[in-house]
């Protein structure tokens, strides 16, 4: 466990004084899990006891205390999915993946759980995996989630899924359009924008579906590097006032055709992002 | 001064007292197990229920953390308290019968038979360690994990904690893990003696603003003889 990244978000807590599931929510993200030691630290340095935050722990059944599968597969088993056939639909996982509910495969893919209700129950019996919600599951499905999950679902299906959408955007010193139609991303003109890490300068394409994190690069760019981005026209780097939400880098602004500001994480692999459409009269 | 009324009695209490401090001030016994004086009062045991108000207004609610108002009505013995109390009582035999204060509040309050499926818990979550812990001993070593079902009071991790001195506070308060009065085998966990009393005292409903002060009770007494 890396004790800097707990010290990092700690700091972004007004130093532990802010609310202790926001800081927990924040440590297991980083770590897909609480580890004591990071509980240990939170008590040391937010003067609480430690008693009290491992009660807090234990109480929300989001949290958890031991190392999870890189995918999170979570199965309703509340009243609603639970009439629909969901402990069939739980059973079905738990005999294709090898594992009980509440454990993880042993390569470490797969965390199995069961939760109550998800609030979607007129869509039930649901299951959820990383984020992604699969409604209407039947024990034929089983197979095909398990493989999607496999294949990364954060690869996102083009109009399946409507919280992605495409937007053009334009740099916000010169005005001119950032939109590149001899590279496509996702099969629509990428955002293109000239990054600079290491003194290496080179192309940048960004998908221009929002809720997608696909892109392309000249050359490779190490996880978790912080990268600079130029407008390819008037050379300006793009400079940002906020800083990240999750990691802490800065945030890249850019302009969104129609109104509105695009916010990008400048770290490469972090997935944040947010569309800024305040100010705007729609 | 508040002004209060308990068991038909008009009584006045200083401010910021609880229902359950000013009926024992005045000499109405209670029977409580998660209140204990120096700590703070948490409401888990619900042993200590009153009745309070009138007309439709009746509610039961735990004494030990209610305050004291302007012209309360209070009922420490009415039927419906001295029910409630026994179902009370009847549940905690229920999850911990191997208690000796669980089972001599059972022979108390003539509690003679137990219908919930029989568990042998060791601990009723009634917080007195926790508070102890915390309040008197100023360590904080053990505390609530979980929740629901699987609830418990444990330290963090499972393992020894750094706080704690043994001091032994959370085991003396404990009214869980007392000396066992077994019998011979834990499913005859009430010692028969006093669970086959019949039934001693006068018939309650008429008798609703009124309790029995003897302790023990006369008629227990004649009965056992
Ligand atoms: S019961 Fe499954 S989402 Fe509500
Ligand atoms: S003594 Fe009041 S609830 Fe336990």
């Amino acid at each position: 466990m890396n004790v800097e990244v707990v010290h990092n978000i700690l700091h972004k807590h007004q130093n532990a004084q802010d609310g202790l599931i926001s800081i927990l929510e924040d440590i297991q993200s980083q770590f897909g899990y609480l580890p004591a030691e990071a509980l240990k630290i939170v008590a040391g340095e937010s003067g609480k006891a430690l008693v009290d935050i491992y009660g807090v722990a234990t109480f929300y059944k989001s949290f958890s205390l031991k190392p999870r599968g890189k995918h999170l597969i979570s199965v309703c088993l509340g009243t609603a999915c639970h009439v629909r056939n969901a402990p069939v639909i739980g059973q079905e996982f738990e005999r294709q993946l090898g594992v009980k509910a509440g454990e993880t495969t042993e390569d470490w893919e797969f965390t199995l759980e069961r939760v109550n209700c998800l609030g979607a129950c007129a869509l039930g019996p649901i299951v959820v995996v990383d984020g992604h919600y699969f409604s209407k599951v039947n024990t034929a499905k089983v197979k095909q989630i398990i493989d999607r999950a496999r294949r990364g679902l954060d690869k996102v299906e083009v109009k399946t899924d409507n919280r992605v959408f495409p937007i053009g955007v334009r740099c916000p010193r010169c005005n001119h359009s950032l939109m590149d139609s001899k590279h496509l991303i996702d099969g629509l003109p990428s955002i293109r924008v000239t990054a600079s890490y290491d003194r290496m300068h080179g192309r940048l394409s960004l998908s221009s579906l929002y809720g997608s994190y696909n892109v392309s690069t000249e050359y490779v760019v190490p996880d978790n590097a912080i990268v600079n981005l130029f407008c390819p026209h008037c050379h300006a780097m793009f400079s940002g006032s906020s800083d990240c939400t999750i990691c802490e880098a800065p945030l890249i602004p850019m302009i969104v055709d129609g109104g509105g500001m695009l916010q990008v994480c400048s770290r490469n692999g972090c997935k944040n992002h947010m569309l800024d459409l305040s100010g705007i009269n729609i | 001064m508040i002004n209060l009324t308990i068991n038909g009695l008009d009584l006045s209490v200083e401010e910021g007292t609880t229902l359950l401090e000013a009926a024992r001030f005045w000499g109405f016994p209670i029977p409580t197990l998660c209140a204990m004086e120096g700590l703070s009062p948490y409401g888990a045991c619900r042993l200590c229920v009153v009745e309070i108000g009138e007309g439709k207004q009746v509610k039961l609610v735990s004494s030990c953390t209610y305050p004291a108002q302007e012209g309360l009505k209070i009922r420490t013995a009415s039927e419906r308290v001295l029910r409630a109390r026994k179902m009370i009582i009847e549940l905690l035999l229920a999850s911990c019968p191997q208690s000796k204060i669980i089972q001599d509040l059972a022979s108390k309050h003539n509690v003679r038979q137990q219908r919930f499926r029989q568990e042998y818990e060791d601990c009723i979550l009634c917080g007195l360690c926790v508070r102890m812990c915390e309040e008197q001993m100023m360590a904080k070593a053990i505390g609530f994990r979980g929740r629901g079902e699987t609830r418990s009071i444990g330290t963090p991790f499972d393992v020894r904690s750094e706080v704690c001195r043994l001091c032994g506070g959370c085991m003396y308060v404990c009214p869980a893990c007392q000396l066992r009065c077994t019998f011979t085998e834990p499913e005859k966990a009430i010692c028969g003696g006093c669970a086959n009393l019949s039934p001693p005292c006068v018939e309650k409903p008429t008798f609703d603003d009124m309790m029995c002060y003897m302790d023990p009770c006369v008629a227990c007494e004649i009965v056992k003889k």
